[in-house]
């Protein structure tokens, strides 16, 4: 037997999303215009799956901070921290990230996948629990199989829901760590965290809080949901991504965890992966000066996700049920989302396609995401755009006067 | 416990009989669910849905099924016995 023979459902799945029409799993970005445009076989296309929250992906001062730590210090590290050494922009971003954060630590990771890997499997063993909420991201997942420790899914956004389970495992020892996001990534809902807290403090679990999606993005300093809720004091660990508003690539995790600086040995995903290239940590160190100087950005942000999510749902789509930077697009079945998808390429709208079984509850999606850099017109383009394939696939009935044209 | 069942007095055959009962609702009886069923092969379940089968399976029998369990979980006996195991600890 073939080594890839368990992966037969996976090329079904995988053949029916391709035999429709360009491979949504291949798009190729021939060339990158700015945050919200690229060349897609050979078309302008406005890009709206990209996460790019506050577009700074070309911010002038990113990019010069980028090139400036290239030539001084080189193309990489080479290495890892533990052997290579930390150059000045590991410590220097780590300095930023816990005074932006109001922590006492700060560590970065190579990526955000490696961020949630490298805290859930050093932060329990095989004689903890881990407590997430059931939407959470493959990360996440990925993590607790390496934490070993016995993991408790609890239903999405469902405080009494969690609070049962917690109350199943009381008689059990160990600790318990409850996992949970900031904004889902996948329908743009956020955790009702206040509550959780609560339920937290109850059963005297831990609680760190995914916020890849709403660092920049909720809160009056942009530091997250937790700010939003006013309970950081409650959250013992903040991860996020530097993939997303921050415009470049990397993790990290903010604490105020007494002995917190041990998991620098005792976290095998960090300790273990070559540490990021000194340009990509200054471009991020500009976006954190940007995050934290342009509030501007963030209130731009919330007015192009307000514009767009209020265009869909008044055209008749079905939504995602808060107005975030991601509007998520329900859409009937698989076959659906693919041929929707390819509509919106083919008349230049770039966006995610979601599939069940990464999304929740089996639905099939089309995840746009909003960036601060959108212009009010090519938002008004996409959501017109989306109509347009509606209409073609019969999913909306175009307006009687639209009609008669 | 509301609805719940007591199994740590419960057999194998009412666990078991609990359980195919609860994936015949599941799947809108459309397959002949048997002891040797396997659920990702014969119930077209995806590792998604089968973990919301054990979310679904912990309140119904007042248990916690870490999914840590899924590896050996493949038909429905295995199901039944991790219950039951898992119930007398």
């Amino acid at each position: 037997m073939s080594l890839l023979a368990r992966f037969t459902h996976v090329a079904n799945n995988y053949g029916k999303a391709t035999a429709l029409g360009a491979n949504p799993f291949k798009v190729r970005m021939e060339k990158v215009i700015s945050p919200t445009e690229a060349i897609v076989n050979g078309r302008q296309t406005t890009l709206a799956g990209t996460h790019n929250y506050l577009g700074l992906t070309f911010d002038a001062d990113c990019i010069e901070a980028a090139i400036a730590a290239l030539r001084q210090e080189g193309t990489g590290t080479t290495g890892s921290r533990v052997a290579n050494g930390s150059y000045s922009h590991h410590r220097g971003l780590e300095d930023e990230l816990a005074e932006f954060f109001g922590r006492r630590h700060a560590m970065v990771f190579s990526t955000g996948y490696q961020a949630n890997l490298g805290m859930l499997s050093a932060l329990v063993g095989p004689d903890d629990h881990l407590v997430i909420d059931a939407d959470c991201h493959a990360s996440i997942y990925d993590g607790c199989k390496l934490a070993g420790a016995k993991v408790t899914r609890f239903r999405h956004n469902d405080p009494a829901d969690l609070e049962k389970r917690l109350r199943r495992l009381a008689a059990e020892g160990g600790n318990k760590l409850i996992v949970i996001e900031g904004i889902y990534s996948m329908l743009g809902d956020e955790a009702p965290l206040r509550e959780i807290v609560e339920v937290k403090k109850k059963y005297g679990a831990y609680l760190l809080v995914d916020e890849a999606h709403s660092v920049g993005v909720l809160g009056e300093r942009g530091r997250g949901l937790a700010e939003a809720a006013g309970c950081e004091a409650d959250v013992d660990f903040v991860v996020g991504t530097f993939s997303k508003s921050f415009g470049s690539v990397g993790g990290f995790c903010v604490s105020d965890m007494e002995g917190f600086d041990l998991l620098r040995v005792a976290s095998r995903p960090y300790t273990f992966t070559a540490s990021l290239p000194p340009s990509v940590m200054a471009s991020v160190r500009a976006a954190l000066k940007a995050l934290q100087e342009r509030p501007e950005l963030r209130r731009k942000l919330h007015d192009n996700a307000a514009l767009l999510y209020g265009e869909l749902s008044r055209s008749g789509f079905t939504l995602g049920p808060v107005v975030n930077p991601i509007v998520a697009v329900r859409l009937e079945d698989p076959e659906t989302a693919i041929r929707f998808w390819n509509g919106l390429l083919e008349r230049g709208v770039y966006v995610n396609l979601a599939l069940p079984p990464a999304t929740p509850n089996g639905w099939s999606m089309l995840r746009v995401s909003v960036s601060a850099a959108h212009s009010a017109k090519q938002l008004m383009h996409i959501a017109a755009v989306f109509r347009d394939v509606a209409y073609d696939l019969g999913i909306l009935e175009m307006p009687v006067r639209a009609a008669a044209f | 416990m509301n609805g719940s069942i007591a199994v740590a007095e419960a057999g194998y055959d009412e666990v078991l009989r609990d359980v195919m009962t609860f994936l015949n609702d599941q799947t809108k009886r459309r397959y002949e669910i048997t002891e040797s069923t396997n659920m990702a092969r014969d119930l077209n379940l995806d590792s998604l849905a089968v973990m919301d089968v054990l979310l679904a399976l912990e309140d119904k029998f007042d248990v916690s099924i870490p999914i840590n369990h899924l590896a050996e979980i493949q038909t429905v006996s295995d199901l039944a016995r991790t219950i039951i195991d898992i119930k007398k600890g």
